[in-house]
């Protein structure tokens, strides 16, 4: 039995997961400048200490409603892709959970194509389904493009 | 250090370390040898040649590398002929080494790409090596010169490790063509790694001219040779240079400068914080290079050091300057502030850093110019011209990433220059000028910019054959070609699928034109401009940025957003706007701008990026923008602000949005998006196009097209009619009751003179039954001529289309050329000459006089 360490997340009240190593640093997604003509999906670029972070909102990415009016201020999650650096905006962050590899499982056959690519498996908690995301399509710009 | 090639192949470190090396080599080679067939009694330079084509030999017999060997040797046994004066040295014999160098580059190619020598058959060229050296007479008709691949070695390997091709040769090189500037011994160009090594195995077989002629090495100090034998020869060159009595001075100023420099070309790289005293001190014992007289030099110390950690350590400054930039922003809304001291040295330290750092980037300008002695003397041969190459400036440094970049366009300058700038050697003589024709090449620094300048004193560019060609190609209609001063048909060589070459060579004119160089420079911020005088010569100038990792940009306002855009690319601003003197125009839908009599076509910086216009936003300006042989006007809403910027990349899932280029912290903090002036320009050319608008610089037809802009109105009975854009001066829309008549005629004052106004059907039923209602808008047409101008009222303008004009049916009524489909649909072509005469007719019937006596009637 091995453990591995997630960062739970919750976008759209779903819970999600992302393997805790890949996860750079939790911050609020401020002074975004929008970039024009770009997908929809991109929030916009900001300044991070001095890094130039390109912020994807999680919810357009995952084909979620809006956040609704007068929710709290979303966070973002860290990641570099290709060497880019990338926040993902989400609700907000839960916990670090250790996970037991028994317990994932393969993703279900019937999820919709945008979420299929991107979800790397599933966990079976207690109370709810745990969905682990894969930074790396969620973020790489082929896959954006198909979605 | 393990190079991978683009191949995909591990090369063994030492068959890569051998191709580094030999490259260096061979580069230094090609020069040499043009300078010793220019001067055979230069002893040193033979020596160095013999040298270096040694080492190779030696290292080929070592690595087992038999074919390389063969050809080596023989080559080096010519050589070796030359050396003790038993053969003459002619162009001949030079040629053939020369041939034998670029066999050996071919193989070399082949074994960086499979790391095994390539098959092949060099029998013809050793026997032809033999030959001579046996002082037989040669044909070379019967060697095959072989295409030696650009780059043959460098070239090959990946760029982020290898971005430099052979720099330390290339410096090396430079300093072989002038010692006296004492150039060899500039930071990082004898390479000093090779030096240690060269310590190291100082008692290499090549000590005594004995063994050199033998050539047979010992693979025992072969091996430990191997390093060596090449750096002897940088040794060699550095005591050339160190005999220059210029030396020392040179060196000493140069130390002050260069203690930081290291320069950054792989796999050379090489640091030098020492100054390299000893190498001076020590020019004699070249003669019989001693191991222990060489030990002396190991005091100077050089590391090498990759691009990928000095790319690394350019990265970090640049935010550092960023986050500089930030602390002086918080600290300047502090009164009270205990950091302003500590801030202020900070703020210095990070500034000098800078400096180092990027200096560690800069290279000799030479470094591009290495290859050229052997370019301008095989087209000296090919083309039967004694031409002489000048090069002043080497030294100029300049980043290593531009230094790539012009690397190509440059060389096919001076292919130009020497090929269709410079007559034959018998017209030379015919006209009284020397029998050499001179090409220079010159490098200075001006400003945050290098200037270069390639200029030759041959017959210049030849004005009226340009003027035709224009036409012929359709570049520019006669009208225009009338208003072009010489200097401006010049420059329209610099214009896409343009090219005056009578006689394609072999070398030049392989379709690669001046545009391709003149693209390639402006996409890296440079400008090129050229003068050419009749007789005595052309120079072209280009002016290029010294770095592209910071850049000067004009920080601007659109859409409640910033922008920032660089400055190379914004010729001028103007102010437009509701109380300012040049004001944004419409022609159907396409915006325009009148500046200096020309129309300027312009794009809205945030319709354009989809940005809702803020509503208090309505000062506006213009920035000029020229990219390439396009030049558009950029509507901003503010110009906020200018600053250096230092260039990010975006990431890459925000690729495909082209019309950024990067993006940078600004000193408050905010990111701020890069616009890319060539994508806006594209962008713009499709707007331009869907609009079917003009751009005034380069009016009508793109090359190779023979479209016209047509203006498309309706104007009296029957079909649309359509003149040419070219031959109208302005669009007016004025009060029709401002036209007055009188005696049948038409006339309105315009421009503080009276102008007849024309109409189509020639009776003004039109303008006066409008005019009898109440007044309406009346568009006009205002054609000039020669101290004139008239206006011809149409009825209703309709759209501004590109087309060819080809005339389908003659005309039957004067006035009209004849029909043509524009568009689409059967247009009447409008005699504009016709019109013309009318015009100047009404003049003639009544000479300008005082408005005020002849009072409408109307």
């Amino acid at each position: 039995m091995s453990l591995k360490d997630y960062v739970t997340l919750r976008v759209g009240g779903q819970l999600f997961g992302v393997d805790a190593a890949r996860v750079h640093d939790v911050f609020h997604p401020r002074g975004l400048t929008p970039v024009p003509l770009s997908r929809s999906e991109i929030a916009g670029v900001l300044n991070l200490r001095g890094r130039i972070v390109t912020a994807v909102c999680a919810r357009r990415r995952l084909g979620l409603p809006p956040r609704e009016e007068g929710a709290p201020e979303p966070l973002a999650i860290g990641l570099e892709v290709h060497g880019d650096s990338y926040g993902l905006v989400i609700d907000s962050v839960d916990e670090v959970l250790k996970l037991d590899d028994e317990k994932f499982h393969a993703p279900p056959g019937n999820l919709p194509p945008r979420w299929a690519e991107i979800i790397v498996g599933v966990y079976q908690l207690e109370k709810e389904l745990l969905i682990v995301l894969d930074p790396h399509t969620l973020l790489d710009a082929a896959h954006l493009k198909a979605a | 250090m393990r190079t991978l090639s683009t191949t995909g192949y591990i090369v063994d470190d030492l068959i890569s370390e051998f191709l580094t090396e030999t490259a260096e080599s061979l580069e230094v080679v090609d020069s040499e040898l043009v300078r010793f067939e220019a001067n055979p009694n230069e002893r040193k330079t033979l020596d160095n040649i013999f040298r270096l084509v040694h080492t190779v030999k030696g290292t080929c017999g070592f690595l087992g590398l038999s074919r390389l060997e063969a050809v080596a040797h023989a080559g080096e046994t010519l050589l070796g002929r030359f050396r003790d004066g038993k053969l003459d040295v002619t162009p001949v014999a030079v040629t053939l080494v020369l041939h034998s160098i670029d066999r050996i580059k071919v193989i070399l190619a082949g074994l960086e790409a499979t790391g095994n020598e390539p098959d092949g058959d060099d029998h013809d060229l050793i026997a032809q090596l033999e030959a001579m050296a046996e002082g037989q007479a040669v044909d070379l008709s019967t060697v095959k010169a072989v295409e030696v691949p650009d780059r043959p070695i460098n070239g090959e390997i990946e760029p982020a490790v290898f971005n430099g091709p052979a720099l330390g040769a290339g410096a090396l090189g430079v300093g072989d063509i002038d010692p006296a500037t004492g150039r060899a011994l500039r930071p990082g160009e004898v390479a000093e790694a090779d030096l240690e090594a060269a310590f190291a195995a100082a008692d290499g077989p090549d000590d005594t001219p004995t063994t050199l002629q033998a050539g047979d090495i010992d693979p025992a100090t072969g091996r430990a040779l191997r390093l060596g034998e090449v750096s002897e020869a940088d040794l060699e060159a550095a005591f050339a240079a160190a005999e220059s009595p210029d030396w020392m001075n040179e060196a000493t100023s140069d130390v002050e400068v260069s203690q930081p420099v290291a320069p950054s070309a792989p796999p050379v790289t090489a640091i030098k914080p020492a100054v390299p005293t000893p190498p001076a001190k020590a020019p004699e014992p070249m003669a019989g290079l001693g191991g222990e007289d060489a030990q002396g030099i190991a005091t100077t110390q050089s590391i090498r050091v990759s691009v990928d950690v000095l790319e690394g350590l350019m990265t970090l400054v640049s935010e550092m300057v960023l986050t500089r930039n930030q602390l002086l922003q918080i600290s300047r809304t502090r009164e009270d502030s205990a950091f302003a001291t500590p801030l202020q040295r900070l703020s210095t330290l990070t500034g000098e850093l800078q400096d180092s750092v990027m200096k560690t980037r800069m290279q000799p300008i030479g470094a591009a110019w290495k290859k050229l002695p052997r370019l301008v003397r095989d087209l000296s041969y090919e083309l039967g011209k004694k031409i002489d190459l000048v090069m002043e400036g080497e030294g100029t440094e300049l980043d290593r990433q531009v230094l790539e970049l012009i690397r190509d366009p440059l060389t096919h300058m001076v292919r130009n220059s020497a090929d269709h700038g410079l007559e034959g050697t018998q017209e030379r003589i015919d006209l009284g000028k020397p029998a050499t024709g001179t090409v220079k090449l010159s490098a200075f620094h001006e400003g945050g910019y290098i200037v270069i300048r390639i200029s030759d004193n041959g017959r210049g560019l030849n004005t009226p054959r340009i003027r035709e060609k224009l036409l012929e190609k359709g570049l520019v209609t006669r009208n225009e070609l009338d208003t072009l001063s010489d200097q401006q048909v010049q420059r329209y060589i610099f214009a896409p699928g343009f090219s005056t070459a009578a006689a394609v060579t072999n070398l030049s004119g392989r379709g690669v034109g001046m545009d391709v160089v003149r693209t390639n420079i402006e996409q890296i911020g440079g400008q090129i401009d050229l003068l050419s005088v009749p007789g005595s010569g052309t120079t072209f100038t280009i002016k290029i940025p010294l770095t592209l990792a910071i850049v000067s940009a004009l920080i601007v306002g659109a859409g409640g957003q910033k922008f920032a855009v660089p400055q190379t690319s914004v010729m001028e601003l103007v102010r437009t706007g509701q109380n300012a003197e040049h004001k944004i125009e419409k022609i159907n839908d396409a915006l325009v701008l009148r500046l200096r009599n020309k129309l300027l076509p312009l794009v809205q910086l945030g319709p354009t990026l989809q940005l809702e216009a803020a509503k208090d936003e309505d000062a506006t300006f213009v920035m000029v923008i020229q990219v390439g042989e396009r030049r558009y006007g950029l509507v901003v809403n503010d110009v906020l602000d200018t600053e250096e910027i230092v260039v990010k990349p975006l990431a890459t899932i925000l690729r495909d949005v082209n019309v950024f280029s990067g993006a940078t912290i600004l000193g408050d903090g905010s990111v701020v998006l890069i616009l890319d002036p060539n994508a806006m320009s594209e962008r713009a050319g499709n707007m331009l196009e869907e609009k079917a608008s003009e751009d005034t610089e380069d009016t009508t037809a793109h090359a190779g097209s023979e479209k016209v802009a047509m203006l498309l109105f309706r104007a009296g009975s029957g079909a649309p009619k359509a003149v040419e854009l070219a031959h109208i001066t302005r669009l007016e829309h004025i009060e029709s009751d401002k036209i007055e008549m009188m005696e049948g005629r038409a006339a309105l004052q315009y421009r503080g003179k009276l102008m007849p106004i024309l109409t189509v059907s020639s009776d003004f039923s039109g303008l006066l039954s409008s005019s009898r209602e109440e007044a309406h808008v009346q568009p006009l047409l205002v054609f000039t001529g020669e101290g004139y101008a008239m206006g011809l009222a149409v009825d209703e303008i309709v759209d501004v289309v590109e087309d060819q004009m080809t005339i389908e049916l003659s005309a039957d009524r004067p006035g009209v050329r004849g029909t043509a489909i524009i568009a689409g649909r059967a247009c009447e072509i409008l005699d504009v000459d016709y019109y013309h005469l009318r015009g100047l007719a009404e003049h003639q019937r009544h000479p300008v006089s005082h408005v005020s006596s002849e009072r409408a009637v109307a």
